[in-house]
């Protein structure tokens, strides 16, 4: 167990915003929330899934909706809470512990929220050690766990229960209420036992965000390579190196050299600004941008799974 | 005849243009008191030229005062800062993010109260109409004069800001009141952070535009005069009174603007020099091209429109320094350049001393040079070449090689070709593209409705608002030949009975001063 605060949620955000690699939507709001949670309520216990029981309750806090919504529309704060809240009243039972549902900016921030204004310790996994589109689209589902009952909440004070008979309809049903809610909601999900979480969510991560997001830092201060940096700290291979001439904006998923496919996913595939190590969005990608693509190796239970 | 004046941080710059001809340019320090500066930078152009004041049609001014008292904090007075959108946004509140300074100095005096909107239309809450009447009490308590307001998804429905404006108005009468859509976009912090910054600016706007006034009166000069905005066109000196945060970023723009109109080019990269930093941005159609990410003015994240520019620590200035690698900049001897370089008496190696040693250019005593290691200007000039080769090939959007227009007075440092440029320009006037950037900028009309698609098709509904803009523009002193529509932007509006979006047009056309358009030169 180790003590998060503020200036290590700055780390978090900027590694799992790598690890997002340019998904997930604008961390901005998510990571400035997390700050204000930590400073209010103090630092949050971190703990490694080996320090958990296998029959304690754990669910993972997110957020849902569109990331456009949110930056116009803040949240209230408390929405997160509710959530969670609503799914152990629903359930009946206390629940021990909340995760993070997927490695990207967002929702690697997320459930420090939830941590530090319910005062319970977040353990140190996520659903996926990247982003994620949709709710289902994360191991737990491969390893055969059920993301409902999940709970809903919004701004206004109304949250909502939904039971669905698989995670494709938990996604669908959800996207629906959010957006009677305004587009933005917060969600609570994925209850599992302390021996679910160790079996099927991917260790490590927010260690692994914090440390990538350190490197840089420090690298930056240091005026070393934050690549090579980067590249260390994740075990990583550096495709390549250079200037863009050429795209077309979707998604990093194929790294193709002379015709032979080199990686795919699920390994990550990063591309940073060769410069600053800031991660580049799919969006923000154009000709003439100094890159360095790497390869980072996704988690083996991914590989096991799938 | 027109002039352009550009009062930067270091220099205060005056151009007098005939149509397209520069009949005089001027060159002097900004004084502290701003109008100083501007009379003798005008009385020098007018002297110069012989021309008399009252054939003087316009006056063109485009000024970094208002940002740099933003990053330097100073002149700017406390806001009250209201949102409207309780239950939500309450996480962050009003300057959540700013820098603690910036915020003790505008007081801290931030109000949450009900209302907003959903993505849809949909109220969030009803107005907390009793909450804005304790907002406008506080305030009266606390004497603050100045207030944003900023409601959840006003650029949607700007409704509820309206409506509270006019409750703080009628308890707090003579209030300066900033409504955060008529100055920003989608994106809640971005956006109130503009309205808050403009607020803050309100005392300063009245004192500058005023010191305009005087400067110009003082010189018999009655011709209208306008503010460069950050979009390349002018506002009126009394919108400027309401908006000064408009004129944030507008520098880079007039040089870009100004180096398209020296060099008659559409489509190619600028490089502005000047004695710190360099600027470095592309001109599609004779626009600079904007940037996608949020820009960050002293401190405070925003979302305002404004010219993708990479800027780098190179100008006339600059510090060389060999201790074995030679190394350029970032730090500057700046406005000191005439006292402190060698070529002047000083006794510090700048980057033109190295011009002068390597025959660029003829200023100062170049005896004072004549001995410089020749081994260290050829490496401080590749050093130099490298880092604007680089800079231009960053900015490029594409492999082809295309016309680099060099420009500011720090542009003596390039005497070679540029890795990646068809061809380079450096066009007459190259010191003063600033100033002929806001003596050229232009004029436009804006158009910002909801149009219900009851009995209207889509195409019809915009090509009307099309119309109206260029019309509004053409009201506003716009050569009607010249106008065009530069920004079309249709939000749909789901939640009216009747199917209905609001439309935001932009028509941008040449100002006529007194039935005289101006035409382009080369």
């Amino acid at each position: 167990m180790r003590l998060i605060y503020p200036e290590n949620l700055e780390d978090i955000a900027l590694g799992a915003a790598v690890l997002g690699d340019g998904g997930g939507g604008d961390a901005y709001v998510a990571k400035l929330m997390g700050i204000d949670a930590l400073r209010t309520h103090g630092p949050v216990q971190l703990v490694s899934p080996d320090e958990i029981s296998d029959d304690c309750l754990v669910a993972a806090s997110a957020r849902i909706g569109a990331p456009t919504v949110m930056v116009e529309k803040l949240p209230k704060g408390t929405e997160v809470v509710d959530a969670f809240l609503a799914l152990q009243t629903f359930l009946d039972r206390t629940i021990d512990y909340t995760a993070a549902a997927a490695a990207d900016g967002l929702n690697s921030t997320t459930p420090f929220t939830v941590a530090a204004r319910l005062g319970i310790p977040m353990v140190d996994v996520a659903g996926m050690g990247r982003a994620c589109r949709e709710i289902q689209m994360v191991i737990p589902t491969i390893a055969g766990i059920a993301a409902a009952p999940m709970a809903i909440a919004d701004e206004k004070g109304n949250a909502s229960i939904i039971d669905a008979m698989d995670n494709r309809w938990t996604n669908r049903l959800a996207r629906t209420i959010c957006i009677e809610m305004g587009s933005t909601a917060m969600i609570a999900a994925y209850p599992m036992s302390g021996r679910q979480l160790k079996d099927s969510m991917v260790w490590g991560t927010i260690t692994r965000a914090e440390q990538i997001g350190q490197t840089i830092r420090r690298a930056r201060q240091l005026h070393q390579d934050p690549i090579e940096a980067v590249r260390a700290v994740t075990g990583g291979v550096e495709l390549c190196r250079g200037k863009v001439t050429d795209c077309s904006q979707n998604e990093a998923v194929l790294e193709v050299r002379d015709g032979q496919v080199d990686t795919s996913v699920p390994e990550v595939i990063l591309v940073l600004d060769a410069e600053t190590a800031a991660p580049v969005t799919t969006e923000g990608l154009r000709y003439g941008s100094r890159v360095v693509i790497l390869s980072i190796p996704c988690d083996p239970k991914r590989r096991a799974f799938g | 005849m027109r002039i352009g004046i550009d009062v930067g941080g270091t220099n205060t710059d005056a151009v007098l243009m005939d149509g397209p001809r520069v009949v005089s340019w001027y060159k002097t320090p900004t004084t502290p008191d701003v109008s100083s500066g501007i009379i003798s930078a005008l009385e020098h152009v007018l002297n110069e030229s012989q021309v008399a004041s009252q054939r003087i049609l316009g006056v063109m001014i485009g000024t970094t005062h208002f940002t740099n008292a933003v990053v330097e904090r100073k002149g700017v007075i406390a806001v009250a800062a209201v949102r409207l959108g309780l239950p939500a946004t309450e996480a962050l509140p009003p300057m959540v993010d700013w820098p603690a300074d910036l915020r003790d100095t505008l007081g801290n005096h931030t109000y949450l109260a009900h209302g907003g909107h959903e993505f849809d239309g949909r109220e969030i809450a009803p107005l907390g109409e009793q909450e804005l009447a304790e907002v406008a009490a506080d305030i009266r308590r606390k004497g603050l004069r100045s207030v944003a307001i900023t409601s959840v998804f006003s650029p949607v429905n700007a409704d509820m800001e309206e409506r509270a404006a006019d409750i703080l108005r009628q308890q707090a009468p003579g209030l300066f009141i900033t409504l955060s859509h008529e100055i920003g976009r989608i994106g809640l912090l971005e956006r109130e952070n503009a309205a808050i910054m403009n607020a803050c600016l309100a005392d300063l706007a009245e004192s500058i535009v005023n010191s305009f006034r005087a400067a110009l009166e003082g010189l018999h000069i009655d011709a209208p005069f306008y503010i460069s905005q950050n979009d390349g066109t002018l506002m009126s000196a009394d919108f400027a009174e309401k908006y000064p945060v408009l004129t944030f970023a507008s520098g880079p723009t007039n040089s870009m603007r100004g180096a398209a109109f020296l060099s008659g080019l559409q489509e190619a990269m600028v490089v502005d020099i000047g004695g710190t930093t360099s600027d470095v941005g592309m001109l599609t159609q004779g626009f600079p091209r904007e940037s996608s990410l949020a820009v960050v003015i002293g401190g405070v994240r925003t979302n305002f429109r404004m010219p993708d520019v990479h800027s780098f620590g190179l100008g006339g200035g600059s510090l060389v320094r060999a201790n074995g690698a030679v190394r350029v900049g970032p730090d500057s001897v700046g406005y000191e350049l005439t006292t402190r370089g060698l070529v002047f008496g000083g006794d510090t190696l700048t980057t033109t001393d190295v011009a002068v040693a390597a025959g660029y250019v003829d200023v100062g005593e170049p005896g004072r040079v004549a001995g410089l290691d020749k081994d260290l200007v050829s490496r401080t000039l590749d050093v130099i070449q490298q880092s604007v080769d680089v800079a231009v090939d960053r900015m490029k959007t594409s492999a082809a090689a295309l016309p680099v227009i060099l420009v500011g007075g720090g542009s003596i440092l390039i005497g070679r070709p540029i890795q990646g440029a068809s061809e380079v320009i450096k066009p007459e006037h190259f010191a003063v593209a600033n100033a002929i950037g806001a003596a050229i900028a232009q004029i436009g009309g804006e158009v910002d409705r909801v149009c219900s698609l009851e009995n209207l098709t889509r195409d019809q509904a915009l090509e009307n608002a099309k119309q109206e803009a260029v019309q509004k523009a053409i009201d506003a002193g716009a050569d009607a030949a010249s106008v065009h529509v530069v920004d079309v932007d249709e939000v749909p509006l789901t939640y009216l009975p009747s199917n209905a979006m609001r439309i935001r047009i932009k028509a941008v056309g040449d100002l006529v001063l007194s039935g005289r358009p101006l035409g382009r030169c080369g």
